[in-house]
């Protein structure tokens, strides 16, 4: 594996592979007084990120680091992407300067894929970590690990993703990876913000579709709340942020209708009072907070199962 | 030692331990590290035995069991991963980790025992030296394996070792053992070519 751009195609052995390493990484650092692993030494981990983010630039910061690679940030402004640089330069010239990995995160769907494309000549190794509205594999991988730590195997079990499904690229990289793992996934949120039929990256998947998010909760395994994407809506989607909220927001209520066992999870950043409410975030059930501390350890391994054994032109094979 | 048919068709493979050997050696293992360590009543504080996966963390299991049968002190016993400190992760495809488990108390200024099946290049009691030190700052480490080999390539030295096997490089040594493989023994067999040095033989 060279790259890492989507969960769709990913297979369920390399998929469990990650989230096993994930979990290992996890046991081998807890408790520990130093938090370094000589992994990943002498490897240059660049992440590129033209737009904002707070804990996917961290936590790949932060696993880079704690495997001993050499992490540089780029951000859109303040590099010479203010001057104009397209993405092919830029990237281009960080893999000239050496990035063994460079981990990108942008608002146009499939860019990923392209600087793949462009570096394919090169040995530098390309992480998806966001690509507009199509696919955000570290988080799904992320998510099926803190599921599979409260919940056990995915087989079978049933997960609710609510809200903005139309926009998420993290309800399209869970659809792809849990249903890979066994899991049923079912969709909930307003018309406008749902796929009107199940076809393309869809069909022939074990998903279902559904407006109605108080029927779907007493059947949930977990229920995964989506941001609402104010960035990427240019049109009224729904009336309001209120009428929004009533309907598809996480209130202590409706929470109270999910099986005792359920989990409930936020890729964040949330919107507190609109999509998910305090109480509920704060809840004995919540694992938003074990999500970000497993997003390092899920990174760990995804650097790891791409650096570990990568070489550099010129070294021996 | 016996000379080694070459060409022979079939992998020539010699039994160098029975099942009643490797039970036998382990039990002279448990006995010198009672010695050495002085385990006893108002003796020094037991050791703690650390096992390399694969086939380590089972013998260490064993070595723990039978200290404590003979010295009636309960023994510690762990299991340490070295994967991610390995010198050779470059030349080969990514592998998965392995459990470490350490026992409840830690290593900080404890005896430290690593256990492994066979003691070979040295390298990977190398990368358990160094994982130890990321651990805690044990008072002593001590090495304990079923066989060592030969052909060391880095000034590394067994403390207790169960049997010594000249070897070819052409030739490795299989470890078995019932928890990992179904029945005890320890092969020596020709390398198969191109063999990437599967678990348990080296």
């Amino acid at each position: 594996m060279k790259h890492l751009l989507t969960t769709e195609g990913l297979d369920r052995d390399t998929a469990t592979a990650l989230l096993d390493t994930a979990d290992e990484l996890k046991r081998t650092l807890l408790g520990r007084e130093v938090r370094k692993l000589p992994t990943l030494r002498g490897r240059t981990v660049i992440t590129m990120f033209y737009e904002n983010s707070t804990r996917t630039r961290v936590s790949f910061e932060l696993a880079g680091k704690w495997m001993s690679a050499d992490v540089v940030n780029v951000s859109a402004s303040g590099s010479s992407v203010g001057k104009g640089e397209s993405l092919r330069d830029t990237a281009l010239t960080l893999s000239a300067a050496g990035a063994d990995c460079v981990i990108v995160r942008h608002p146009a769907s499939g860019a990923a894929q392209r600087l793949a494309e462009w570096l394919a000549d090169t040995p530098t190794s390309v992480i998806n970590a966001g690509d507009g509205m199509h696919e955000h594999p570290t988080q799904a991988l992320l998510d099926a690990a803190t599921l599979r730590e409260r919940l056990g195997p995915l087989e079978g079990r049933r997960v609710v993703i609510v809200g903005d499904v139309l926009h998420s690229r993290v309800a399209r990289s869970n659809v792809h990876l849990l249903t890979t793992l066994g899991a049923e996934v079912v969709l909930v949120g307003p018309p406008t913000l749902v796929p009107a039929a199940l076809t393309g990256w869809l069909a022939s998947r074990r998903v279902r579709v559904s407006f109605d998010l108080d029927a779907e909760l007493p059947a949930a395994d977990a229920v995964m709340m989506l941001r609402v994407q104010a960035e990427r809506m240019h049109g009224a989607f729904f009336p309001s942020a209120r009428e929004y909220s009533i309907n598809y927001g996480l209130n202590a209520a409706r929470a109270a209708l999910l099986p005792e066992h359920a989990v409930v999870m936020h890729p964040g950043p949330m919107l507190r009072g609109m999509e998910i409410a305090d109480s509920v975030a704060d809840a004995a059930n919540s694992v938003i907070v074990e999500q970000v501390r497993n997003g390092v350890h899920v990174r760990m391994a995804v650097l790891y199962h791409l650096l570990a054994a990568q070489t550099r032109a010129g070294e021996d094979a | 030692m016996a000379p080694r048919t070459r060409g022979a068709t079939g992998p020539a493979e010699r039994e160098l331990l029975s099942a009643g050997d490797v039970a036998r050696t382990i039990a002279r293992i448990a006995h010198q590290i009672i010695e050495k360590t002085a385990i006893g009543p108002g003796g020094e504080p037991v050791p703690v035995l650390l096992g390399i996966p694969t086939r380590g963390a089972p013998l260490a299991a064993r070595l723990a069991g039978r200290i404590t049968e003979f010295s009636g002190q309960p023994v510690p016993h762990g299991s340490l991963d070295v994967t991610l400190y390995r010198d050779d992760l470059r030349r080969r495809p990514p592998r998965p980790l392995e459990l470490t488990q350490l026992p409840e108390g830690g290593i900080d200024d404890r005896t430290v025992v690593l256990v492994d099946d066979v003691l070979y290049s040295g390298r990977t009691i190398r990368s358990a030296l160094d994982a130890l030190r990321d651990i805690g700052r044990p008072r002593v480490v001590q090495l304990a394996v079923l066989v060592d080999r030969g052909h060391r390539e880095l000034p590394i030295r067994a403390d207790y070792v169960g049997k010594n096997v000249p070897t070819s490089r052409r030739e490795e040594v299989a470890v078995l053992l019932s928890e990992v493989d179904g029945r005890d023994a320890v092969l020596l067999r020709a390398a198969a070519p191109d063999a990437g040095g599967g678990e348990g033989s080296r």
